[in-house]
């Protein structure tokens, strides 16, 4: 066996991808479900934290700074061992893909949420006076005059976050979830052979790339007006 | 309108006629941009009245968005929405504030432009147009709330020369609709020309006020005398 075979042998042995497809197939929709999921619920999360944020209630934004610090410094492996393995000894029994997305949509949430405020907060002090001049309330103001402009400024940053958390849902190999990475490392397992991991690692290309490309598209399209 | 005492400004207490011009000019940080964002309180007086309309917008309770919106504001830096038109500008306040319907907030959007010459830049966004057309749509955005009395803080301060007179020309038609206004302003010609009356603010107090003939051409006060020499030149 050359070097040449043996490197394809171990990567993309054609026995090994037949028998093990339909597991990375399956494992990639599981991951892909987590991950929409995520996406959706971190990113509406953060923004209806950062919204509550801008009314500037003392106690409520203590909360809202003490929770987006503490998601934002542990690393979500921490979350999710303390959540999976430490929680039923006080009763609460989560199962493994809840632990996953409850983890990974508080992690998402703060940093989604400290974007979103950055954008708040940089938009101009004129635009507010502006809109609350016309007899616009708080809240009108907030909703129709500022997120617009604070949102696409916040599409570069936050596409990048989204993307760097949701490929944390291979963290969910950890406690069981049968997720993509799982899928691809049992597989490693029973054939003794890496193709199912080179096969996964394909399968996060195909679920990411494009999720890449439409980021870049959304920011392109944001950028439409300088001010 | 009477403005009561005012703490960063000092002892402001003046009122302002229906129709009436009130021409506000003064070395920058004399307090008249303060004093007219008081006006709309979109900056807290600590103490004092400010009675717009028969009603007073300080009292406790008072409802500032009902107020605000028959006050109308135009700032130096335009601040028009860049996210709408120049028509989605002026149509925001009349949808969420007056609840108008789409169709009927357009055609008075469409009016408001057409009075500041703007009605075929309706559907253009603030990034499409000149300064001067940017702050005429920023006068539509205001007039379109049929606003009591208007405000400007030094409306044309941010425009290059040649776009200024449009904004002059805009204001003197407003003025001669009977507009209430008050104006902070370097454009000495404009206040000559149009005010019925123009302050002279220093240090946060007035310093003296007067019909611009007597004010510009025979001032009182030496800072006034200083100040009026120092911008006719």
């Amino acid at each position: 066996m050359t070097q040449y075979e043996r490197f394809l042998d171990t990567f993309f042995n054609p026995a090994v991808m037949a028998q093990y497809f339909p597991k990375i197939v399956e494992g990639l929709l599981v991951t892909c479900q987590i991950a929409i999921l995520v996406v959706v619920s971190g990113i509406l999360f953060g923004l209806a934290l950062a919204l509550l944020r801008s009314y500037r209630w003392a106690p409520v934004n203590l909360v809202i700074i003490f929770f987006v610090d503490i998601f934002r410094a542990l690393p979500p492996l921490v979350l999710i061992l303390i959540l999976y393995f430490g929680l039923p000894n006080v009763g609460l029994t989560m199962s493994g893909y809840i632990v996953l997305w409850l983890v990974l949509t508080c992690v998402l949430a703060a940093f989604s949420e400290e974007i979103f405020w950055a954008g708040i907060l940089s938009v101009d002090k004129g635009q507010w006076m502006a809109s609350r001049s016309t007899g616009m309330s708080y809240t009108q103001t907030l909703l129709n005059v500022v997120m617009p402009q604070a949102i696409r400024l916040t599409i570069p940053p936050l596409t990048n976050r989204t993307i760097a958390i949701t490929k944390n849902t291979a963290l969910g190999m950890v406690i069981g979830v049968d997720e993509l990475l799982n899928e691809a490392t049992t597989a490693q397992a029973f054939s003794g052979n890496a193709t199912p991991l080179m096969m996964g690692a394909i399968a996060y290309l195909i679920l990411f790339v494009p999720v890449v490309y439409l980021g870049r598209y959304i920011e392109h399209r944001f950028a439409w007006r300088k001010v | 309108m009477s403005y009561g005492k005012l703490e960063v400004l000092r002892g402001i207490d003046i009122d302002v006629m229906p129709s009436e011009l009130v021409f506000v000019i003064g070395p920058s940080g004399s307090g008249k941009s303060t004093f007219l964002r008081c006006c709309n309180r979109l900056e807290e007086p600590a103490t004092g009245e400010i009675i717009v309309d028969g009603t007073s917008i300080t009292a406790r309770g008072a409802d500032l968005n009902a107020i605000r919106r028959r006050i109308g504001m135009v700032f130096q830096s335009f601040n028009l929405y860049p996210h709408l038109t120049a028509g989605g500008n002026v149509m925001l306040a009349l949808r969420k504030v007056l609840g108008k319907p789409k169709a009927e907030a357009r055609l008075i959007a469409e009016a408001a432009l057409d009075r500041v010459g703007l009605a075929d830049k309706i559907d253009n966004y603030p990034n499409q147009l000149s300064g001067g057309q940017q702050q005429r749509a920023a006068i539509a955005r205001a007039l379109a709330l049929e606003p009591k009395i208007m405000l400007f803080d030094e409306p044309t301060s941010a425009l290059d020369p040649e776009l200024v007179g449009d904004v002059l020309n805009v204001m003197a038609e407003l003025k001669k609709a009977g507009m209430t206004m008050v104006v902070v302003s370097h454009e000495m010609r404009f206040a000559k020309a149009a005010a019925d009356r123009v302050i002279f603010m220093d240090g946060g107090v007035i310093v003296e006020q007067g019909a611009p003939a007597d004010l510009f051409a025979n001032p009182q006060h030496q800072r006034t005398r200083d100040f009026v020499r120092q911008v006719e030149h």
